[in-house]
């Protein structure tokens, strides 16, 4: 199918928040292609910056650097021959099904007859036939994805975007509608030259796309452009199917990196400082637990995905969480229990506890703030001197959710006290009046 | 119900108490009151009033009267708070100025900007269209701001991606307000329209009649009837006047307000099970009738159309960009340097007004705020002590809620100051009677907002919580602590903020010409009311001045605190 031309290049986008010391790159020089013909899948986990690319190649968004080229001309504002598929369905609720589609066409001045024609026919093709006059609560999820879809061909795009478009579909749906969406393109009956989609799911990507760019956070980056070599209709049982989803895994969570930058630098020391993984202690402890009863207590991350009925980003933070705590090691799309996480999966709540404690001292992020906490007056300090310590780190949102994460996991090992009425930390030993309450 | 919260919009919060910003603004709106001090100097001396006749035959006339005035009045909000609230949510420029200068406005006492009103616009224009243009612009004040609140909130809390979509789809202008903006206002729209005409029948009594000195303005309608009523103590034709009053609102609320509502429902977000949607029979018959199907296949959809295809017709704006900007840069500065020398001049000019007014006359000032203020707690305290106990009662249980909630909200709609001369007539009598009065009008115009809340509060309250309260059999004083009260709290918060509207209640309240007697009590209301009536300008500034700042520092500091408190850990989703 490919014509090797291409219909569209990032050139050396750039996308940077805040300024002057409180600056984020949520995207770091992107360089990409997309050539006429191809299925091309956005993966990686929360917050590298995937869907931020998506609208700046749409024109959405303007980047902070660099530039978007669309058929060998750079991009100025929103682009006329690209559209999304959104994953909240972004229909109008007060307008009804056929209305949906038709204000679209509206937009680019087509009339009254010729619209209500062409918007009855592409619902026909999608299967909505009869749910014209419906209006979008009354319809499943699936449905209004599929007016979504409509909506979407109704101005015959050249450059159809997918942001996360079956996410909020329930399993059979996003089946469903996957398989339709492959058969419209595969069958060329509509006149989209590229589709590019956005997925956290990597077994969908392997499924649909010519090629799968994987993308890591801090900064959000592109670190893998991956081919996927396999004709259509692909069988999700098929060993080089699972070889494939395998591989992306691998490239995603098995990125063993030496000590000092796989746990990264305490905040305000040069160099990055890693995010804690948000994920609470329950989940991480089921989850070792679940590592603990498998033979060899080893598991491939990808089958995890659907024994847990976890999804792939919440499963990425858990491996992730597991492997700076030092319970776990990845290598090659397969996690295995360390003899650390061997003995915290037995342990009893107060020995958990205890080892807890221990892993979370050696984490730069832990050192940096217990240090602070020691030498604050009265072992005391308020939620917001941390937060704007944080803040020169990272974004505001997520440097509170650190903190959340910090308060949360220091609750547990129980090495220090947050008193949520007044917003204070205290460091444990400080706090026996507040001690003496929770126990 | 969840919607009613709607109702009461409450300005953005504010991370600080106080900027530089609100100085200025606040500098602002002390120059235009003292532009329009200076203007009344100019008005006539000596002005009579028609006659407002007081047999029953004149009252349906009155009534259109004051409808339309109303009715002009909540035009000119509707159009202020589109404008306004478009302008504050796409302009971070004009945000910055327009969202402080809409939280001062609404603390400023609109009843003691009247009087200048009145004056420097019969200055300027002939009496009757000053008089006339003097009520709609004083209704207008009572109207507009929370409107314009509410439809800017709802512009800055569009979803993204449906933002996102009118972009992708190129929606102009036009549409993406016809499709996207107006839909997505609607309901908040609507109902704070309803809370602005009730606020407006509050001012509408007030600003039909009113005396300045010798000079004694009224314009024929509902309220100068009622006023001319009571003035008189004639209590047939006071009551006669309620009922048309009732009457009136009565039918705009079965023959506007509740179809509107009927018909807003689609432009609800997401419907949720178990969650009526408002009925109307008006609607219904309207909806049906084959008049109306046959208007909108031949007239509204062509009509649409063709405004549609009219905007789709005009060229696309392309918006010139880095030559713009460098030219715009140097209007705003100029913009900035001018508004800058105004407010110096102004500052200038307010102060040389105000070292007029001796010590003496500043602690009777201060004096009278602690009296309002004290007041205002009381009619508060008050308020609360029985729309808890009985809101809790009413939105426990859903069906009585469905009936007792339109009748609230026709009850919230009856003026306070219409009833004021039936209240005067009852209580003058009695030892302290004008200032128990006085509590007693602030009381009739806050009541109803807090039990209005109090119901959606308690109505909100999750049942697995009741049920888990039951389970542990927690005795009553314990479920009223660890789940009603906290349960209640925010909405509790926000209906109280509302009530803030007491301080203006105070300036009729404390100060009242009553069968041809004028009684007054200690009270800031009762200075500025003095002030008005003597024609004493500069106290009326200071005066409305130290209100002013007084209303606003209890918003910033008391209630917006209690607010933030009652988002952060009270809020039940």
């Amino acid at each position: 199918m490919s014509k090797n031309a291409p219909l569209l290049e990032v050139r050396h986008v750039h996308q940077i928040y805040g300024s002057g010391d409180r600056q984020f790159a949520a995207l770091q020089d992107i360089n990409l292609s997309i050539n006429e013909g191809e299925f091309v899948t956005l993966v990686g986990p929360s917050g590298c910056g995937k869907s931020t690319l998506l609208r700046i190649i749409t024109g959405l968004q303007q980047p902070t650097q660099g530039q978007i080229l669309y058929r060998g001309t750079p991009l100025r504002g929103v682009n006329p021959h690209a559209t999304i598929v959104f994953q909240t369905f972004a229909l109008f609720p007060w307008l009804t099904v056929q209305q949906n589609v038709e204000v679209a066409l509206k937009a680019r001045g087509i009339g009254r007859e010729e619209r209500s024609q062409r918007a009855v026919s592409l619902l026909d093709k999608v299967g909505l036939d009869g749910f014209e006059t419906a209006y979008p609560r009354e319809l499943s999820g699936g449905m209004r994805q599929k007016v979504g879809f409509a909506r979407a061909m109704s101005v015959e795009p050249e450059l159809l975007c997918l942001d996360e478009p079956f996410s909020a579909l329930d399993v059979l749906s996003a089946e469903a509608l996957r398989g339709e969406l492959l058969e419209l393109w595969t069958s060329g009956s509509i006149p989209t030259r590229a589709v590019l989609m956005v997925t956290h799911n990597i077994e969908e990507a392997v499924f649909l796309a010519d090629r799968i760019i994987v993308m890591e956070k801090e900064p959000g980056r592109i670190i893998a452009d991956m081919p996927v070599g396999l004709p259509h209709p692909r069988q999700h049982k098929s060993a080089q199917f699972t070889a494939m989803v395998d591989r992306v895994y691998a490239t995603l969570a098995g990125q063993t990196q030496p000590e000092h930058l796989e746990l990264g630098v305490a905040p305000g020391e040069p160099g990055t400082t890693r995010s804690l993984p948000h994920i609470t202690i329950n989940d991480l402890a089921g989850f070792l637990e679940y590592l603990d009863e498998a033979p060899n207590n080893r598991a491939d991350i990808y089958r995890l995905e659907q024994e847990l009925k976890v999804d792939t980003d919440h499963l990425l933070r858990l491996t992730q969480a597991a492997e700076m705590l030092g319970f776990a090691t990845v290598s090659q799309g397969d996690i295995t229990l360390s003899a650390l996480g061997e003995t915290f999966a037995e342990a009893s709540i107060l020995a958990r506890k205890e080892i807890f404690a221990t892993r979370l001292r050696r984490l730069p992020m832990f050192r940096w703030f217990l240090t602070m906490l020691r030498a604050a007056n009265q072992n005391r300090l308020d939620w917001k001197v941390v937060q704007t310590a944080l803040e020169l780190e990272f974004p505001p949102e997520e440097a509170e959710r650190q903190l959340e994460i910090i308060a949360n996991w220091g609750r547990y090992a129980e090495i220090l006290v947050y008193d949520d009425s007044n917003g204070v930390f205290y460091l444990e030993s400080a706090a026996e009046p507040a001690k003496a309450m929770t126990a | 119900m969840a919607e009613s919260r709607q109702l009461f919009t409450i300005g953005q919060p504010m991370h600080r108490p106080f900027t530089l910003g609100d100085v200025a603004i606040f500098i602002g709106v002390g120059t235009v009151l003292y532009i329009g001090v200076r203007l009344a100097f100019n008005a006539p001396d000596v002005v009579k009033g028609p006659t407002i006749l007081l047999t029953p035959r004149a009252l349906p006339w009155y009534a259109v009267l004051s409808v339309v005035r109303m009715g002009a009045a909540y035009a000119l909000s509707l159009l202020f708070s589109l404008v306004y609230g478009y302008t504050a949510a796409y302009n971070r420029n004009a945000e910055r100025v327009l969202m402080p200068l809409l939280d001062i406005l609404q603390s400023v006492p609109i009843l003691s900007f009247l009087p200048v009103v009145v004056l420097s616009l019969t200055a300027i224009l002939p009496q009757g269209v000053a008089l006339e243009l003097a009520a709609i612009v004083l209704i207008f004040t009572s109207q507009a701001w929370n409107m314009t609140f509410a439809w800017y909130q709802s512009l800055t809390t569009i979803p993204n991606e449906l933002r996102e979509a009118t972009s992708i789809f190129r929606l102009n202008r036009w549409l993406r307000f016809k499709t996207l903006e107006l839909p997505f206002g609607m309901i908040s729209l609507i109902w704070n329209s309803m809370m602005s005409w009730a606020g407006g029948w509050f001012f509408l009594m007030a600003s039909e009649i009113f005396t300045v000195g010798s000079r004694d303005y009224r314009l024929p309608g509902l309220g100068s009837y009622l006023k001319a009523a009571a003035d008189e103590g004639d209590i047939q034709a006071i009551l006669m006047g309620l009922v048309t009053l009732l009457f009136v609102i009565i039918g705009l609320d079965q023959l506007v307000w509740r179809p509107l509502l009927a018909w807003s429902d689609r432009f609800k977000l997401e419907s949720v099970a178990g969650q009526d949607a408002p009925g109307s029979w008006f609607y219904d018959v309207v909806r049906d009738a084959r008049v109306v199907a046959w208007l909108r296949e031949h007239m509204i959809g062509p009509i649409a159309e063709a405004i549609d295809a009219r905007t789709l017709a005009a060229p696309p704006t392309r918006r010139a960009q880095s030559q713009g900007e460098s030219s715009r840069h140097w209007v705003s500065g100029v913009v900035e340097l001018g508004s800058g020398l105004v407010l110096f001049y102004g500052a200038f000019r307010i102060m040389e007004v105000l070292t007029t007014i001796t010590v003496a006359q500043w602690v009777g000032i201060l004096g009278g705020l602690a009296a309002t203020l004290l007041r205002v707690a009381t009619a508060l305290l008050i308020a609360l002590a029985w729309t808890i106990p009985v809101g809790v009662s009413i939105g426990t249980r859903g069906r009585l809620a469905a009936v007792l909630q339109p009748l609230v909200q026709i009850f919230a709609s009856v003026p306070a100051t219409a009833l004021f001369p039936i209240l005067l007539f009852g209580l003058l009598k009695l030892p302290g009677g004008l200032n128990l009065a006085a509590i007693l009008l602030m009381l009739l115009g806050t009541q109803w907002y807090l039990l209005f809340n109090v119901i959606a509060g308690a109505s909100a309250i999750p049942q697995d919580l009741k049920y888990t309260s039951a389970l542990l059999q927690l005795g009553a004083l314990e479920r009223w602590r660890t789940l009603i009260l906290p349960a209640l709290f925010p909405y509790i918060i926000t209906g109280a903020i509302t009530a803030g509207g007491a301080w203006n209640a105070s300036i009729v309240a404390e100060y009242v010409t009553f069968g041809g007697q004028t009684l007054s009590t200690v009270g800031i209301g009762s200075r500025i009311a003095h002030a008005t009536a003597s024609g004493d300008y500069a106290l009326l500034l200071a005066a409305t001045l130290a209100m002013i700042t007084a209303v606003v520092s209890i918003n910033r500091v008391f209630w917006r605190r209690l607010y933030r408190l009652a988002e952060d850990r009270y809020r039940m989703e």
